[in-house]
């Protein structure tokens, strides 16, 4: 049996929203980050069924774009991480607010 | 031959840029030898072109070098051409000749001045702009070396720029002349607006075009330039100030260049001046007018160069009422005797100023006539023809000018005749206080401290006769100034030079058809009131040096001239630019840019609240962003 895309929608909407709600409740870098992923994979998983829907071949091909940069950034946003508990014990987002205007 | 032409402006501006570039290193004197070679080479061009010209028959003598297409725009062709014509050549020939001998006075007059290169530099391109200004054969090609000349006399004048009163005179001469060339450029403008052409033969072939509103506008612009640069009334205290300038300097100004341009313009645009008879007694009135009241001025003067400078201001407005009257032989004539005359008297009180060691107050010296022999000898030729004394040159132009204005403006006449006594006065009152009298000089100067007696010579020095190159060009002015009359004596054509310059004026020139009778009778007046105030002058000064009735203070400050000016115009103008620096320049400027500033601090200090640096509010403010940007398209989706 085969699933509708209004799933794979669906899923992708929870999944990007509970990304977003971790982005914003949560004070640990490490998890903040981690919830950016979700969101950038629930973003992938809309782009994959709208091209199984539209049998358009671009949105899959636009998915490994996006893997490709969203790597990238995990490369950068890790050692800034590594960083960061290198300084200190512990990595609460808050704590780095020295950019304050 | 007459090919050559181009030579006579090129030579001393080639002069010009040597000297520009080399001038330090040729040093004193070569510096002036080469400035005097260029333009004595100018000048013999000049009788090559004249002498080839005078080869040709009366009509032919005009003739249009092009140089080159200067101003190529549309309907407007300007080209930088020479238009060699009896008129510009007369000038062409006393500009280049007279200039050449005041170069060679230069030579000793500035030895030993610490810029003697650049002297010779300014007076070199000062030549050549003279030159362009006569030669040019349309309007804007004479307006070059009409501006060339006024910036080389704001150096020239300014040329001793230590001395605050120099500096502010260059200035005062370049702000008059500035003034007045306004009225030079909308005449232009206008001429062009209505006959397409700035060429002077292409005006003169579409007269009809200039109706009568315009003409007179264009005539009496034209007359305000000239006005300015001619020193005439209202517009003459430039030119007593310009004797700051070093002598040389005053003698060429006053005699071959500068202020002679206005006469010569308005003799050039002649065929339009004589259509109309308004502008014609404008210009005639202001002349008679500035010859008198000038001519009182100079009555009054302590100052050696003052004198001449008014007298200059006075022959110029007899120029004036000639050139009004539509006598322009006469105001050439005049003009061309006047160069000899004034030339000698200032290189003359140059040769005193020296042998006095820079004494010009005529109170502070007497008697010389016993020590600079040669000097009083010529300076006393250039004093009886100026005063108009038969048969020197000053007599016969001046009377075929006064002839003229007896029979077109009786009134005028009566002026110029007045001024003909003052002008033998005053002359006579200088030559009685500087070479007669007691050696009041051994005293010391007679109002005190001497006035330019910078290098330690007292009062009390004996005065020494000039070196030859200051005495030789005197002695050449002395002889021209003597026997000029005979460039246009009245009764004969064939001892008539200057009749050559008829084709030029053509019917435009006016001929007072005066029986033989008439006209001796008027040479007698002349005669008997020159004479008259001569013999006033020489009772009146030549014993006593100090007569203060005679010398009334409005007299000796110009009718108070410079301060009504100075009341009018510099005060509420120095007033007006201490407002603009208070107010304006406080309140506005500066409040438009400390406004924008403080705009710009208050701004970011409220924005920078924002930036709190932690990141969930930034990731909120996101995600705020989108949600609106979302519910906006989907709300445009639906509708």
């Amino acid at each position: 049996m085969s699933l509708g895309g209004a799933w794979y929608l669906g899923l992708a909407a929870v999944v990007f929203s509970i990304g977003a709600l971790g982005l914003l409740v949560r004070r640990n870098v490490l998890v903040m980050f981690m919830c950016v992923e979700l969101m950038l994979n629930a973003a992938n998983l809309t782009f994959v069924t709208f091209s199984r829907m539209l049998n358009d071949i671009g949105g899959q091909a636009l998915v490994f774009f996006t893997l490709v940069v969203a790597a990238a950034e995990v490369v950068v946003g890790l050692g800034i991480v590594v960083a960061i508990f290198r300084r200190r014990r512990n990595a609460t987002a808050d704590d780095f607010h020295i950019m304050r205007g | 031959m007459i090919h050559a032409a181009y030579l006579m402006p090129l030579l001393p501006l080639a002069g010009f840029v040597v000297l520009a570039a080399f001038g330090r290193r040729l040093g004193d004197p070569w510096a002036g030898w080469l400035g005097t070679a260029t333009v004595a080479g100018s000048f013999v061009v000049a009788c090559v072109v004249y002498a080839g010209l005078l080869a040709k028959a009366a009509p032919a003598r005009s003739f249009t070098q092009d140089l080159f297409t200067w101003i190529p725009v549309g309907g407007l062709q300007v080209h930088a051409a020479l238009l060699i014509d009896p008129l510009s050549m007369t000038m062409a020939l006393f500009v280049a000749g007279v200039s050449s001998l005041i170069h060679l006075y230069s030579i000793g007059y500035m030895k030993g001045d610490s810029d003697y290169p650049k002297f010779f530099l300014y007076l070199n391109l000062f030549v050549a702009s003279m030159l362009v200004l006569v030669l040019g054969n349309n309007l804007l090609f004479t307006f070059v070396g009409w501006e060339g000349v006024g910036v080389c006399s704001y150096w020239l004048i300014s040329f001793w720029f230590g001395r605050d009163s120099a500096a502010s005179a260059g200035k005062k001469a370049f702000l008059y002349n500035r003034l007045a060339d306004v009225g030079f450029l909308i005449a232009v403008f206008l001429v062009f607006s209505k006959t397409g052409t700035l060429n002077y033969t292409g005006i003169f072939a579409h007269l009809s075009l200039i109706g009568g509103g315009t003409g007179t506008a264009i005539c009496l612009l034209l007359f305000v330039a000239a006005v300015g640069k001619s020193a005439q009334l209202p517009l003459f205290p430039w030119l007593a100030d310009a004797m700051e300038g070093p002598t040389p300097v005053s003698a060429l100004i006053h005699a071959a260049t500068m202020v002679t341009a206005g006469v010569y313009l308005m003799c050039r645009i002649s065929p339009v001046l004589t259509q109309h008879h308004v502008a014609q007694l404008v210009v005639a009135s202001v002349g008679a007018a500035t010859a008198f009241v000038a001519a009182t001025i100079g009555c009054a003067q302590q100052d050696i160069k003052k004198v001449l400078a008014y007298s200059t201001v006075s022959q110029l407005g007899y120029m004036f009422l000639a050139v009004g009257t539509g006598a322009y032989e006469a105001a050439i004539f005049l003009m061309v005797a006047h160069a000899f005359f004034k030339a000698l008297l200032f290189l003359g009180a140059g040769s005193v100023i020296h042998g006095l060691h820079d004494e010009q107050d005529l109170k502070a010296m007497g008697n010389l006539r016993r020590y600079m022999k040669l000097t009083f000898f010529t300076f006393g030729i250039g004093t009886l023809a100026i005063a108009g004394i038969p048969p020197l040159s000053g007599f016969f132009a001046k009377g075929e000018i006064l002839d003229n204005a007896y029979a077109r403006y009786p009134a005028l006449w009566a002026i110029g005749l007045v001024t003909a006594a003052l002008t033998a006065y005053y002359m006579t009152r200088l030559v009685s206080l500087a070479f007669y009298g007691d050696d009041r000089w051994r005293h010391g100067p007679g109002g005190g401290a001497g006035a330019g007696d910078g290098d330690g010579h007292g009062g009390g020095a004996e005065p020494h006769e000039s070196p030859w190159v200051m005495a030789f060009p005197l002695v050449v002015l002395a002889v021209l100034a003597f026997f000029g009359g005979l460039l246009h004596l009245p009764w004969h054509s064939s001892w008539n030079p200057l009749s050559w310059l008829g084709p030029v004026f053509g019917a435009g020139q006016y001929e007072a058809h005066q029986s033989t009778g008439t006209q001796w009778a008027l040479g007698i007046v002349d005669s008997v009131v020159a004479l008259v105030g001569l013999g006033v002058a020489f009772s009146l000064w030549s014993r006593r040096a100090d007569r203060p009735a005679l010398e009334p203070a409005v007299l000796e400050r110009a009718y108070f001239l410079d301060d009504i000016y100075d009341a009018v115009i510099a005060r509420p103008g120095q007033a007006f630019a201490r407002f603009c620096a208070t107010v304006v320049e406080v309140k506005v400027i500066d409040g438009a840019v400390n406004g924008v500033g403080r705009l710009t601090r208050v701004a970011g200090g409220g924005l920078r609240r924002v930036q709190t640096g932690y990141v969930r509010q930034y990731a909120l403010g996101i995600v705020l962003g989108t949600v609106v940007l979302l519910a906006w398209m989907l709300s445009r989706a639906v509708s």
